[in-house]
């Protein structure tokens, strides 16, 4: 069974998958990151899918849950990287991955939780707010 | 036609004064677009095979004409590429007939005039590869048109627009998203526009199409916006029931970008000490 490596960077913890995973790696990875984000009281999860060339529904649910695990435990998950042709075949399925927030790349994924969210969160609430106007 | 007697009138001729007569009868046009030596190769490749053809003394949809078919595909693909009108390409065949009559003398014979009959038969033949061949080539173009209808281009830092013109089938949606979500990875944009100006007709089909292409965009962290909806199309969509859900529209390009522009964090502002 493959390790997923968890490193914490500040208040985040990034992930970076890089091989397919076995359904056991998912639920060993699933298992080892909520004992994390509580553990470190982490605000935010970068989880790097670039690597995967399969997401299949189980990955999916479990990006979905470590999702809804970490809104519980307050932190901000975010799936950066996914490749076109994963993300075709995922809302071909009719998969959405709910709840979950996407990103480019890590380093977006990362402003997004890390100090600029404030920045992101406003110039949205802005946007939005400019929308109405407009 | 197994007991075609013309077989006989054709086997005694000379075959370079028929040659020569037969390029002399050719249409101008042809005669100072293709290349004097190719010409000749040509006109003498078919001749012998007519000839072989005639000598067997079956008819011209018979196997015997096989060689005689076959240079005439390829003569008549290759002036349908050029350019060629119809009469240019046929008429190198029924200048045969000329140049045989010429050569051998009109007599009104039976024999004859099967011989005319023979040749027309290839003429028709000739005709109808030309009009195969211009087929081939629209459908080419209207192949490459796909492609090419389908640009993204880079409106902002960070922002791309898809001008989509046309008609939205399943085909051409998945051209469009696989370079639209191609586009997005490779200059890290995190907003896209899809315009839908050009598109005559929006139907639940293409709304579909139009909602995964938003939804993938949104699975690899960028956000899609659809502009170019005309009143029309508004209203059909409003009558049809289709739910953008939380997908931002917008009437224009312009509003799009400037929707776009402000979610980026930009701020366009009017200097009217330099506004004209």
């Amino acid at each position: 069974m493959e390790r997923i490596p968890i490193y914490q960077i500040g208040n985040v913890l990034l992930v970076s998958i890089q091989i397919d995973l076995q359904d056991s790696d998912v639920i060993a990875l699933q298992d080892s990151l909520s004992e994390r984000i509580a553990s470190s009281s982490a605000q935010g999860v970068v989880i790097d899918i670039s690597a995967l060339e399969i997401v299949d529904s189980f990955v999916g649910r479990m990006l979905s849950t470590i999702a809804g695990v970490s809104r519980v435990l307050n932190a901000r998950t975010v799936v950066v990287g996914m490749r076109p042709a994963v993300a075709i075949t995922l809302v071909e399925l009719g998969l959405s991955l709910p709840g979950v927030e996407t990103a480019l790349n890590v380093e977006r994924g990362m402003a997004m939780v890390t100090g600029s969210t404030a920045a992101a969160t406003a110039s949205d609430t802005a946007a939005d707010a400019n929308d109405d106007v407009l | 036609m197994g007991s075609a007697g013309y077989e006989q009138l054709v086997a005694d001729l000379d075959e370079t004064a028929v040659l020569e007569a037969w390029e002399r009868n050719l249409a101008g046009s042809v005669r100072a677009q293709v290349a004097p030596d190719q010409l000749r190769a040509e006109l003498s490749a078919l001749y012998r095979a007519f000839v072989a053809g005639v000598r067997s003394g079956d008819g011209t949809r018979s196997n015997s004409f096989d060689e005689v078919r076959a240079l005439l595909s390829e003569l008549s693909t290759s002036r349908a590429r050029r350019g060629f009108s119809p009469t240019e390409t046929a008429s190198s065949v029924f200048a045969l007939k000329d140049a045989l009559f010429e050569v051998m003398g009109v007599t009104g014979s039976s024999d004859q005039l099967e011989l005319s009959r023979a040749i027309d038969d290839l003429g028709l033949f000739t005709f109808e590869r030309f009009a195969a061949a211009r087929e081939a080539v629209i459908l080419n173009q209207s192949e490459q048109l796909l492609e090419l209808s389908t640009p993204v281009v880079k409106l902002w830092d960070g922002i791309l627009a898809v001008p989509l013109v046309g008609t939205l089938d399943s085909a051409r949606t998945l051209v469009v998203m696989e370079t639209l979500l191609q586009m997005l990875v490779d200059t890290g944009s995190a907003h896209a526009i899809i315009d839908i100006t050009g598109v005559a007709a929006v139907d639940t089909q293409v709304a579909q199409h139009l909602l995964k292409t938003v939804h993938a965009a949104r699975l690899m962290g960028a956000e899609c916006i659809i502009s170019g909806i005309r009143p029309q199309i508004a209203q059909t969509v409003v009558a049809l029931g289709i739910e953008f859900g939380d997908i931002a529209t917008r009437a224009t390009l312009a509003d799009a970008l400037r929707h776009v522009l402000n979610q980026a964090g930009y701020d366009v502002v009017l200097r009217p000490d330099r506004a004209s």
